[in-house]
């Protein structure tokens, strides 16, 4: 009986501390909701404070960015990106493909940018396989990146002027940008994601007649420039949107790890290509094109002028373009010639390993930077001694710019963020691989 | 790069200021890596950053990785940048995983993570990319601002890029195949 009595009291004792527990903690959060000021209670209504969602398709966030803005009447006050619709996982499938079928997959991560992508991972795996590539194959790199550097430029152009309002623009910029799109169809087969490049040098000679259309083109592209800048250079509407305009100060864009055009706008040149030449950029004789106020109109300038630097450097490229093999002589790496197949016995067994298990790379793992259109973009791999990477990472600079964002917006009107969303060209794919 | 002395004297500069801080250095194609204790990290990072003859001011990629069989597993890499000389130096901070020989075998509530410093407050621009690898590895960093996933949903179970993790088996629906997949939205 007195075990029973004592349990009984345990059990209402337990009963009554939890009820003690329970009504005080939901008392206090009670009192909570009760005592909570509504936001914005008691001002004036042009100083009520909104918060709209803008995105994921919207059609100037170039892409599917979503944004999650707080106004006061026009002016940001607050501004949060919101990312990963586009993430597809591309560097998780790398890790379950052999290192030469990785190439198509990379390229897909910032759609406008592909060669910087092939560029940006070939040249990490044949640093870790230290395979040197021969010189035809560095300058038919550089003409091919170089042709890109202005494909994407233009499309930023095109898109950014309809974004302020110049519809026109996107169609002078299209007919060009198709322009490069034929010659790549024309050397690679393809006008987009060309899977051109590839470990040990590029996969094809460039075809007879390519040099010829590729010099028609660099003679127009100038002038086709100078039009450009008729149009919007003393343009208006497109001075009021974009001068003194989501200035960032040089520091700051520098602490919150931005490069590329971004950077330069603001005052300073730097730039991958000049400072810590890949490939055959040191031969070159090219500017780097630096603003002064880091405004939306110094980031235009700046792109212009970094089109007219990549014609130079076509041009300089095509000059001195060498002749020779376009991809390394290393069977161990690169598959043999088709013609070899019917009357070596060797070649066909390289050829047989390579396009069965792939070729395998000695562990280690190497970060390997490039100057996009976008800025620094870096290729991290680490290899296990397998045929396929333990790790692709792809350091985008789309990704790290958009940091900036929000220095450049708050404060600003809520038309102007469109204006730095433009000038801050984000690839969406890149930012969420 | 800086090159072998080189990356010798950094080692020695950074354990001068704490003892314990360098596990070992790796050179290797053209590559100067420092390992460190992830407790030493950000005296690393600031003696890296604010010794005038160092100067490592730009961080220029963050990334983590997995080395699954290995221990320690988890590494976070710090890809710094001197600008005035263009030199890079690689930090690679070593994690241990807590849950490793756990064998309650999921029975603990709380999933056990590897926890880092966050250098936030030394290099602005990780913000994102911590969240980038808090987001695939689930490498908790300790004092990050905002430390949410940032490109998976918000509610997604799992560290995906974890070695141990498979790839596919998620399905992905359509309208067509809702029906094979009932009530996939609960």
């Amino acid at each position: 009986m007195a075990d029973d009595l004592l349990r009984d009291e345990e059990i209402t004792e337990r009963g009554v501390a939890r009820e003690m527990e329970d009504p005080s903690s939901s008392l206090v959060d009670s009192a909570e909701i009760i005592h909570r000021e509504p936001e914005g209670e008691g001002l004036e209504p042009e100083q009520e404070v909104l918060t709209i969602n803008m995105g994921p398709h919207h059609p100037a966030t170039h892409g599917v960015l979503r944004l999650i803005v707080t106004l006061q009447g026009e002016q940001v006050i607050d501004l949060k990106p919101v990312m990963g619709y586009l993430h597809t996982g591309i560097e998780k499938s790398c890790e379950d493909k052999s290192y030469w079928k990785v190439i198509p997959f990379v390229e897909r991560m910032d759609y406008l940018s592909y060669f910087f992508q092939m560029e940006a991972f070939c040249g990490c795996v044949e640093r870790l396989v230290e395979l040197e590539i021969p010189p035809r194959a560095k300058y038919l790199r550089v003409l091919h990146m170089e042709l890109n550097r202005i494909m994407s430029h233009l499309v930023w152009l095109g898109t950014s002027a309809l974004d302020l309002g110049a519809i026109s623009m996107f169609w002078y910029c299209f007919r060009e940008r198709d322009q490069i799109l034929d010659l790549f169809e024309m050397s690679t087969g393809q006008r987009m994601h060309t899977r051109f490049f590839q470990v040990g040098g590029v996969f094809e000679d460039i075809p007879l007649g390519f040099e010829k259309k590729v010099r028609e083109f660099c003679s127009v592209m100038p002038s086709r420039i100078d039009q450009y800048e008729a149009l919007l250079d003393r343009n208006e509407i497109f001075l009021h949107r974009t001068r003194e305009v989501g200035i960032v100060s040089r520091e700051r864009l520098l602490e919150l790890g931005v490069t590329g055009p971004l950077l330069r706008a603001a005052g300073e040149p730097w730039d991958l290509r000049k400072v810590d030449p890949c490939l055959c950029y040191g031969d070159f004789d090219f500017n780097i094109p630096v603003g002064t106020v880091g405004d939306g109109y110094d980031r235009y300038r700046v792109r212009l002028q970094e089109m007219r630097e990549s014609v130079r450097i076509i041009e300089q490229a095509l000059d001195g373009l060498p002749e020779g093999p376009w991809v390394a002589d290393d069977r161990k790496y690169v598959l043999p010639p088709r013609d070899e197949l019917s009357t070596s016995m060797e070649s066909l067994i390289h050829h047989f390993k390579l396009v069965t298990e792939g070729f395998r790379v000695p562990p280690g793992e190497l970060y390997y930077a490039i100057e996009s259109p976008r800025g620094e973009l870096g290729c991290f791999v680490v290899a296990d001694g397998s045929s396929k990477p333990a790790r692709v990472h792809f350091r985008d600079p789309s990704f790290v710019n958009l940091q900036a964002f929000r220095d450049m917006s708050v404060g600003g009107l809520i038309a102007d963020l469109i204006q730095n969303l433009a000038m801050l060209d984000p690839i969406i794919g890149g930012v969420d691989r | 790069m800086p090159d072998a002395p080189g990356l010798e004297l950094i080692a020695q500069g950074v354990e001068e200021g704490r003892q314990g801080t360098v596990i070992e250095t790796a050179f290797e194609h053209g590559r100067a890596t420092l390992i460190v204790h992830p407790e030493g990290v950000l005296h690393a990072l600031r003696w890296l950053r604010d010794t005038p003859e160092q100067g490592y001011t730009f961080l220029s990629s963050l990334h983590a990785a997995d080395y699954l069989p290995a221990t320690p597993r988890f590494a976070v890499h710090y890809e710094l940048l001197c600008r005035d000389r263009v030199e890079r130096i690689n930090v690679k901070a070593l994690l241990q995983d807590p849950a490793a020989g756990d064998d309650s075998n999921g029975a603990s509530p709380e999933e056990k993570l590897p926890e880092l410093d966050s250098c936030v407050a030394l290099y602005p621009t990780a913000e994102f990319q911590e969240r980038e690898a808090y987001d695939f590895f689930g490498i908790v960093f300790r004092g990050h601002p905002d430390l949410r996933r940032i490109l998976m949903p918000e509610d997604y179970v799992g560290w995906p890029q974890r070695r141990d993790f498979p790839i596919g088996g998620e399905p992905v629906l359509f309208t067509h195949n809702e029906i094979e997949t009932p009530r996939w939205f609960e």
